[in-house]
């Protein structure tokens, strides 16, 4: 309970701090020691001190699991914000509200990593999905933010429509809103005939919740909307809120396989193989980089989804946390080197390694990560996930697919690197501080030690 | 009545505001769209609390069961208003800027 009544309250505290104050270092500062609260609070719970202590009715059970991944979620938002905070505050004049809005976006991941039912799963969606749509159309003049908030925002509403829909059959069919399906008659196993009430509305919960993560064939909106926003909120929407997304999507069907048997894995494999499929050979073909890390935001889902696919195996629900945290840190760390640029085709890139050296190590080690090449956090993110779908069985095929797919990455990811490196130009940059990178530097360093020694993270799930 | 005539209204409900977001081009008419599709769900939930308390009362004369489905309209009305309050502000926004609501408008991004 701590993280999600803290950080709504830190939400309207940064908008108080809004009249009080047009200071943009000030409103920027004041965020980042509003997310480190937010983390003390939250770890202060997973060691079992509770600054409140409400009866929810079991509407929320908070899990050390939950609350760790929280303070991945947390740690990322704080490295969010000391490297890209001032890039926020350039984006428009409203510099309080745009910090407001993160942190009712951080109270919505706090839900959706401890809800318990379908009831606070829908809140907690809608809690993380309104304020994004905002967020998407911060820049007011701009035709392409407009756009991308307002498709963002029709798609959005429209598959939370599906989700409602599926969440009232699911109830028709069960009369209960919880995470375990029970019925008048008992616990719904896969031994008693299942109501078509419940198949049908677990069918469009699974196509909402694959919206939200932008897992295909529902993620037609991501490069456009991804494109479009600001690319600060880009950065902020493709880490944090899109691991968050998929906490909740293995968190509530990591009991439905019980329900539906083994056919279930047949959607999940159409799903994981077009995802994979459409997010690599796509971004291929992308000129610009912005779009081609939309597209190869698609592609990491891909691979989140093989959590889902192992189904509650203990070394895959590691292996999420451990993606969550390698995929965040890294893609913050190559958004930061993008929203630099004033050219985000791939020629602007040339030469960058030249003029900026520090910029450039940054944006290798980071794209190195999200390609998974060891030595980084996203080797062992990929080795995780993929022993997990291994241990759940029958899924080689599905492996050897990634694994031929994460090599199509490297393509794309490649180059880049060899834009930097390689090619001769001279890349327009805005001012760089040596206080960014410092900062920089340091998210390298964190991404080779994760990619070292994943258990330094992983063991504090246990401790 | 038998649930299955609440069940075929909320579903011609449902389809209804389905087939209006994928046809017409106004985003205002999209957007009520969008809100008839929340609104036959909310009608579905009360008719399923119904039934459920129903059959609860058999077993039990006291049985308070399917009394959720109707909070849960509530936090639907909630986040409702919520998302309309937004998502207004965006077609102004967007009006603003191009004087028009129409949605052929977002096909800039795909070049």
């Amino acid at each position: 309970m701590n993280a999600i009544i803290v950080s709504a309250l830190l939400g309207v505290v940064m908008m108080f701090s809004g009249i009080f104050t047009t200071n943009k270092s000030l409103i920027k500062n004041i965020a980042a020691v509003g997310v480190l609260v937010l983390l003390a609070a939250n770890l202060m719970e997973m060691y079992d001190l509770f600054a409140f202590d409400i009866n929810t009715h079991d509407l929320i059970v908070t899990q050390r699991y939950g609350l760790f991944f929280n303070s991945i979620a947390y740690l990322a938002t704080f490295i969010y914000i000391v490297l890209s905070g001032n890039d926020i505050t350039e984006v428009g004049v409203n510099v309080a509200e745009y910090f407001a809005l993160i942190f009712f976006v951080l109270c919505g991941v706090a839900i959706l990593s401890s809800f318990n039912g379908l009831l606070m799963l829908f809140i907690g969606v809608e809690i993380l999905s309104i304020p994004l749509y905002i967020l998407t159309g911060s820049d007011k003049r701009n035709l392409k933010s407009n756009e991308a908030s307002l498709k963002y925002f029709l798609m959005g509403s429209f598959s939370t429509g599906i989700m409602l829909m599926g969440i009232a059959l699911i109830y028709g069919g069960t009369g209960s809103f919880g995470m375990v399906h029970t019925t008048l008659r008992g616990v719904v196993t896969a031994s008693q005939p299942v109501s078509y009430l419940l198949v049908a509305g677990l069918l469009l919960l699974f196509a909402s919740m694959s919206f939200k993560v932008s897992a295909a064939p529902f993620h037609f909106w991501t490069p456009d909307v991804y494109d479009g926003a600001p690319s600060v909120f880009t950065s902020f929407m493709s880490t944090i809120v899109k691991a968050a997304g998929m906490i909740a999507f293995i968190r509530v069907f990591e009991n439905q396989f019980t329900v539906l048997g083994p056919t279930w894995r047949i959607i999940v494999d159409f799903v994981i193989v077009s995802t994979l499929l459409i997010g690599n050979i796509t971004a291929v073909f992308q000129q610009s980089v912005k779009r081609m890390l939309a597209y190869s935001s698609i592609a990491q889902a891909g691979f989140m989804l093989f959590a889902l696919y192992a189904n509650n195996t203990e070394i895959a629900k590691e292996g999420i946390l451990l993606y969550a945290a390698a995929y965040s840190i890294a893609t913050i760390g190559i958004f930061a080197v993008l929203i630099k640029l004033h050219d985000y085709t791939l020629d602007g890139f040339n030469g960058l390694a030249k003029k900026e050296p520090v910029l450039a190590f940054t944006a290798t080690v980071s794209l190195l990560s999200l390609s998974g090449i060891p030595l980084t956090a996203g080797f062992f993110a990929k080795y995780y996930v993929l022993a997990g779908a291994m241990q759940a069985g029958g899924a080689l095929w599905l492996i050897i697919v990634a694994v031929l797919l994460a090599a199509v990455s490297v393509y794309y990811y490649f180059r880049v690197i060899q834009a930097m490196y390689f090619k001769s130009g001279d890349p327009q940059t805005l001012p760089i501080t040596s206080g960014f990178k410092g900062v920089l530097i340091a998210v390298a360093a964190l991404i080779i030690l994760l990619g070292i020694w994943p258990s330094v993270l992983l063991s504090w799930l246990y401790f | 009545m038998p649930i299955q005539y609440y069940i075929y209204l909320c579903l011609a409900l449902f389809s209804i505001g389905i087939i209006g977001v994928l046809t017409r081009r106004n985003a205002i008419i999209v957007f009520m769209c969008i809100e008839l599709m929340l609104n036959a769900v909310n009608l579905l939930l009360v008719a399923f609390s119904k039934v459920h308390n129903t059959m609860a009362l058999a077993g039990d004369k006291t049985s308070m069961a399917g009394i959720e489905a109707q909070l849960f309209v509530f936090f639907i009305m909630v986040v409702a208003a919520a998302e309309v309050s937004v998502g207004l502000a965006i077609i102004v926004m967007m009006y603003r800027n191009v004087h028009s609501v129409d949605i052929n408008f977002l096909n800039r991004l795909k070049n």
